[in-house]
């Protein structure tokens, strides 16, 4: 099957499971066994995706007034990654590197990678109040886990010749932290990129659906307020799309700064 | 005249999971200053070992490294070693790879990327400065990594099988170059090849060392064929083959044995 002709069934395919939740939710079309008292119950519960879309672009055009949400969202994806990665870089680099002080934290990291973090979303509301930091916070501790273990492992794997090597050519320990253990460290933050700034976006969202008074997580938790399911699905598709877009970010960013990394199908040729 | 290096007496014990192993045992040995000295001996006697010692990156379990009648503590400061393995940092291009030390040094950095320009064009990289290690063949890697060492001048150069990635043109060349590149500058060297013939037709003497366990030096041989040399044409002489002769008379045994322990290791 040829490239063009996969994006069109895929497209097809999402067509075709939005047609049938429309038509599936239409009064009256399953309902006689399923809720007998009710036509409109597979409407309540399923929403419409014709309403979606028209709350979708109320947010997007008419009313214009999901922007703002957004950005806050953007703001506590994007600050909870940096502060998470940079937190998780340097403790990664420093336990890596100290055997005595891996092997005295080494129990208090598992038990706190153990811990589910969610639970901590109420005390940062406590600590940081409702705006954007007690989101942050919690995206932090989700992301800093994630980085951590990657650059612990990468420390230790870094390879021994290359690490003698720049030793012979005269590196300093502090040069060979800045030349061969940063650089390699880094290049497993960016192997975990896609996953840490998943759960970023997981603590943004989470955190403002606990409570808040801005952002996409706000606009849903509000809506399940008031029974209304289609808005519910809209900022869940919103949430979907938002989602891609830093998908698609993050493997741009990620091609450029790893040109040194061998690809598979790589053929050399510049 | 103080020697280069010495190795007095030295002797490395491994621990290992089936108990300690003995590499190298009592091994003495001189390299001149501005002398080239092949090392050949059976795959696994302890060659990168020894390599080791003298580069200060492994201590010996028991006897004393001396470079230039001084007694080694810590990283050999006068010495660039060129590994058998890949040592070049894959996230940095050929050039700044080549400029490593350099950068390590404090050098500046416009005249730094001159030098190491000129070194590149002179392993034969010109123009592929900012490929990728990844980017580059096996060869070329090799290339980049004797322009690395050689950036540095370095008075004593450890080199480990550095050509034997090399097809056996490329090699010569590659050979050749090294040759100018020491007479016209001379350090003292120490050689390790697998490969008699590159071995005789580069260096002033030529260590063959015994078959593992307890590795010493069985046999050295001065190589008093004239230079300046082509390592490709001096093959060709009677002296080249008369001294291949000899060598590799006093090797054979030590190979045979070298091979069979090998085998013997793995089927245990
Ligand atoms: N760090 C180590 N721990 C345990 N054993 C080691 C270690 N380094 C080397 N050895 C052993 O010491 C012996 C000599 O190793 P060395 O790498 O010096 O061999 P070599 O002569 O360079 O071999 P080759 O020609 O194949 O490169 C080998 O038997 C090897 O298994
Ligand atoms: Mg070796």
């Amino acid at each position: 099957m040829n490239r063009t002709k996969l994006r069109i069934l895929q497209a097809a395919l999402l067509v075709a499971i939005f047609a049938f939740w429309q038509v599936a939710t239409q009064p009256g079309l399953i309902p006689p066994f399923v809720w007998p008292e009710n036509a409109d119950r597979a409407a309540f519960f399923f929403g419409e995706p014709s309403k979606m879309a028209q709350v979708i672009w109320a947010w997007f055009v008419t009313d214009a007034n999901i922007y703002p949400h957004l950005w806050v969202t953007l703001q506590e994806t994007v600050l909870a990654f940096v502060i998470g990665s940079v937190l998780g870089l340097a403790i990664g680099l420093w336990l890596g590197l100290s055997p005595t002080a891996s092997a005295l934290f080494d129990p208090y990291i598992t038990a706190m990678n153990a811990m589910p973090r969610v639970v901590l979303a109420p005390i940062f509301m406590v600590w940081f109040g409702l705006g954007i930091w007690s989101k942050v916070a919690l995206g932090v501790t989700l992301v800093f886990f994630i980085v951590f273990f990657n650059v612990y492992q990468g420390v230790k794997e870094v390879s021994p010749v290359v690490l003698n090597n720049a030793t012979m050519l005269g590196a300093s320990r502090k040069q060979l932290l800045r030349f061969v253990y940063l650089p390699s460290a880094t290049s497993w933050v960016f192997s975990s990129l896609h996953t840490s700034v998943g759960m970023a976006f997981v603590g943004a969202v989470v955190g403002e659906y606990l409570g808040s008074a801005k952002g996409v997580g706000y606009l849903i938790h509000m809506a399940e307020g008031s029974f209304d399911i289609n808005t519910v699905f809209a900022g869940i598709l919103v949430l979907t799309g938002f989602a891609l877009v830093l998908d698609f970010a993050v493997t741009k960013v990620e091609k450029r700064l790893l040109v040194w990394r061998p690809t598979q199908g790589d053929s050399g040729a510049l | 005249m103080t020697a280069a290096v010495h190795f007095d007496n030295i002797t490395c014990t491994f621990a290992g999971k089936a108990g300690p192993y003995t590499a190298v045992k009592d091994v003495t040995l001189s390299i001149a200053d501005g002398e080239f000295v092949s090392v050949v001996g059976p795959t696994g006697c302890g060659k990168s070992t020894l390599l080791n010692v003298a580069a200060g990156l492994l201590r010996p379990t028991s006897g004393a490294l001396t470079t230039f009648g001084e007694p080694l503590n810590g990283i050999n400061r006068r010495a660039g070693y060129m590994f058998q393995s890949e040592a070049l940092m894959p996230w940095r291009s050929a050039l700044d790879n080549v400029t490593a030390g350099l950068e390590f040094r404090g050098e500046e950095k416009a005249a730094a990327r001159a030098k190491g320009e000129d070194w590149l064009s002179r392993v034969g990289l010109a123009g592929f400065g900012d490929r990728y290690p990844h980017q580059l063949s096996g060869g070329m890697r090799k290339r980049t990594s004797l322009a690395q060492m050689l950036i540095l001048d370095p008075k004593i150069l450890l080199m480990d099988e550095p050509f034997s990635a090399l097809d056996i043109q490329t090699r010569q060349l590659m050979e050749n170059e090294l040759l100018e590149l020491w007479s016209a500058n001379r350090k003292s060297v120490i050689f390790i090849t697998h490969d008699l013939e590159e071995a005789i037709s580069l260096s002033d003497r030529v260590v063959v060392l015994s078959a593992g366990p307890a590795t010493r030096p069985i046999g050295e041989f001065v190589i008093d064929l004239p230079r300046p040399r082509d390592v490709a044409e001096i093959r060709l002489t009677p002296k080249f083959t008369a001294l291949h002769d000899q060598i590799w008379h006093a090797m054979k045994d030590e190979v045979l044995k070298g091979y069979q322990q090998t085998k013997n290791r793995v089927v245990a």
